[in-house]
């Protein structure tokens, strides 16, 4: 371990090791001049962009102008003082995820999924339930050893978790596309109190995912993992038979 | 220009079999109504507003109308009768029973109450035609862009956050501005009141909302010298009652499938058969053109495999859009550029499919909806996706580009993303205008063959879905591979049946003899 705590100090890489060099683009609500080009140099610079350049700055119409600066960032990280959280467990393919349930559980492992309240953005929940799956990862309705209930869009909280008793849910997985204006957070927030007024938070295996969404984030909301962009079938079965086992250990 | 070689006689069994699903579905719907085509008939009757607790005045008056056993008589007679009992506007005798003044009962004059409804009906619809020829007009004098249109969509959930980055749009070359519906908005049953503020991941549609997007799009087209259309979402709980609105503030587009709420917002299909028969009826007799949403199939299923499900789900829409009296240059049928770009080839099938929907509907004024599903985050990987989309929007005479932004699955857009946006298509289409013209398709090559088997795959889906049948179709989830019943779903308990003397003003002055 002392080896891991060896420091390690990045800065972005252009074509040097340590020039530091990064790009941005962004708007400014006022029409293009001069004076607004410098403007937006000096915020890379208080950005903490060295030698800030504005390489493309172009007006947009109606008091609005684009800009595209180059410069080098003066701030650096250590890499060996970087703990991202992240659920631990060995990522299993849908075989041995099949052979694991059929052993440790001796029945299907019931899972449950809906993108929650306003959300109507079906794609990541299908992508991880459904038959097909995406990029070529099968879903979990393929899973023999699980049995996937899909309810869909905006499901009420009340109707998941109504469901998710009928059905004896060993794990409910939620999607949440939308963040507008951190929406999700109040949905998320308030599925975890209705399972836990309904005393049945501890025994489900509770599960978030969305481009938006991180492990950390989940933890945070009370969920047992959350899952990201590029997170697929078999990494929330894994980790779902991964837990449950851990459950029936402790 | 580049032709494929494609089976007329093909083409037409396919548009046969879509004919006579249509036909069975508008058979069996037809002895219906809806709690919201009766809202949206009142509405069109000139009641608009809400009760002291904010529930539209429209909700207040079908529920009375309920609770007394009288809404399958349609509500524009009880109206009617009140209004010429009363010598009151409908306003008015919305107004008394919100205030629980007034108990609506059966006319004591029917002759006189049909009176009181037709007379109102008429302005309405004469205002309706005012309001169609005002956009004759105003196209005449300002004139309009050459297709593809560039459509842009605004949802900051805010009108007048909206109207800004709506003047922007047009200002960078934008020719069709669609305002998003906050997330939800079409699982409520009611239409909300006046101009909003409030909304996620899109604006609420509104009467009032959609007047303020119309002037300040009149006033940024007269400035920029293109009529600026505008668009929203006729689609929900509330279809037909949008419609109305839209109709009476000249909206120019309207998203309206006949079977997207069914399938994607598990609204139920006999409610949303009723709904957008209706619904397309005023949107026909206003001018609007629907945009049909057959690019969603493939968000879910695979763009290579289902593409037989668009051509499909297209011609269902056209013949349903036909039912209603839609004209072919009022039917925007969707697709969209959704192939794996993994896929090999996967842009010459893209291409395939573009050019066999443009041949199978010469007339119609395609949408093309550009990736999404495939789009990563990688927002430079993303601008070159958008533009192969581009180029195929071009080269297959596309009507309706609705452009792509590369922060798909990020963020709704920013507006420098629709600059960008705007940039790339303007580009793509001033640098290969003509090159449609000037190319072909190799007879027999890859493209064409691939054309000609999504349409057999397309005529045989309709064959079968013509033996079990529209909603049996639905139950087995051939669309988007997500299944429906008959009778799931929400909405279907402001489904009722007509009571044989029901009345309904519109549908004789909207598909008259006269039109």
């Amino acid at each position: 371990m002392s080896e891991a705590k060896r420091e390690q100090w990045l800065q972005p890489y252009g074509d040097t090791l340590g020039d530091g060099r990064v790009q941005l683009s962004f708007t400014l609500p006022v029409a293009l001049d001069e004076n607004a080009k410098e403007a937006a140099r000096r915020l890379a610079l208080a950005m903490g962009l060295d030698e800030p350049a504005v390489s493309h700055a172009e007006d947009m119409g109606q008091g609005f102008s684009f800009y595209v600066i180059y410069g080098r960032c003066r701030h650096r990280v250590d890499l060996a003082a970087v703990q991202v959280a992240r659920p631990e467990y060995a990522v299993l393919d849908k075989a041995r995820i099949d052979a694991l349930i059929a052993a440790t559980m001796g029945r299907k492992m019931v899972v449950i999924g809906a993108c929650i309240e306003t959300d109507a953005h079906t794609v990541g929940i299908d992508a991880i339930m459904n038959m097909k799956g995406y990029n070529g990862h099968k879903g979990l309705e393929s899973y023999h050893a699980i049995r996937a209930i899909n309810m869909g869009a905006q499901v009420d909280s009340e109707a998941l978790v109504t469901r998710a008793i009928e059905e004896k849910a060993d794990v409910i997985l939620v999607s949440q596309v939308v963040t507008q204006k951190n929406i999700h957070l109040d949905n998320l927030t308030r599925l975890a109190d209705m399972l836990e007024a309904e005393g049945l938070r501890e025994h489900v295996i509770l599960v978030v995912g969305g481009p938006r969404i991180s492990h950390e984030l989940a933890k945070e909301l009370g969920y047992d993992a959350g899952f990201g962009a590029k997170s697929y079938a078999e990494d929330v079965a894994s980790f779902a038979i991964h837990e449950w086992i851990k459950r029936k250990v402790a | 220009m580049a032709r494929l070689q494609l089976d007329a006689a093909r083409i037409e069994r396919a548009r046969e079999s879509a004919r006579r699903i249509a036909q069975q579905v508008h058979r069996d719907m037809s002895p219906h109504t809806t709690t919201t085509v009766e809202r949206a008939t009142l509405r069109l009757l000139g009641v608009d507003g809400v009760d002291a607790n904010q529930v539209p005045l429209p909700n207040r008056v079908v529920e009375h109308l309920q609770e007394r056993r009288l809404l399958q008589h349609g509500a524009a007679i009880a109206l009617g009768a009140a209004m010429a009992e009363e010598g009151w506007t409908a306003q008015q005798v919305a107004q008394a029973v919100g205030a629980g003044t007034l108990t609506l009962t059966r006319p004591r004059n029917e002759a006189a109450a049909r009176t009181a409804a037709q007379a109102q009906a008429e302005r309405m619809s004469q205002h309706i035609a005012r309001q169609r020829e005002q956009r004759s007009r105003r196209i005449a004098a300002v004139g309009e862009a050459r297709t593809p249109w560039l459509y842009l969509i605004v949802a900051t959930g805010n009108i007048f956050e909206d109207i800004v980055q709506a003047r922007a749009a047009a200002e960078q070359g934008a020719d069709i501005v669609a305002v998003i519906r906050s997330t939800g908005q079409s699982l409520l049953d009611y239409v909300p009141h006046g101009a909003t503020t409030e909304g996620f991941g899109g604006t609420y549609a509104t009467q009032e909302n959609f007047r303020l997007m119309r002037a300040a799009l009149d006033e940024v087209g007269a400035k920029v010298g293109r009529y600026i259309r505008l668009t929203n979402y006729c689609s929900g709980l509330c279809m037909p009652e949008i419609a109305a609105m839209g109709a009476m503030e000249r909206l120019d587009m309207m998203l309206n499938d006949s079977m997207y709420g069914i399938i994607f917002r598990d609204i139920n299909m006999k409610r949303t058969f009723i709904d957008q028969f209706f619904s397309r009826m005023v949107n026909a007799y206003a001018g609007i053109v629907i945009n049909t949403g057959e690019d969603n199939y493939l968000t879910t299923a695979d763009a290579f495999e289902a593409a037989h499900t668009v051509l499909a789900s297209q011609l269902i829409n056209e013949q349903f859009a036909v039912l209603s009296g839609l004209a072919p240059d009022q039917m925007g049928l969707g697709h969209a550029f959704e192939i794996d770009p993994e896929m090999e080839n996967g842009f010459l099938w893209e291409l395939a499919h573009a050019q066999l929907v443009r041949q199978v509907f010469p007339q119609a004024t395609l949408k093309y909806m550009p990736p999404t599903k495939h789009m990563t985050g990688n927002i430079f990987k993303g601008h070159v996706q958008d533009a192969l989309f581009n180029i195929v929007s071009t080269v297959t005479s596309q009507n309706i580009h609705l452009l792509g932004m590369m922060t798909e699955a990020i963020h709704t857009p920013f507006v420098q993303d629709r600059f960008l946006a705007i940039q790339n298509a303007r580009y793509v289409f001033g640098t290969m205008r003509d090159l449609h013209s000037e190319i072909e398709f190799r007879s027999g090559g890859l493209i064409e063959q691939r054309a000609q088997a999504v349409l057999a795959q397309t005529e045989a889906m309709l064959a079968g879905i013509e033996r079990i049948g529209l909603p049996e179709a639905i139950r087995r989830g051939q669309f988007a591979e997500i299944a429906r019943t008959p009778d799931g779903g929400k909405g279907l308990d402001g489904v009722l049946a007509k009571a044989a003397d029901y009345l309904n003003p519109f549908p004789a002055l909207m598909m008259g003899p006269s039109r």
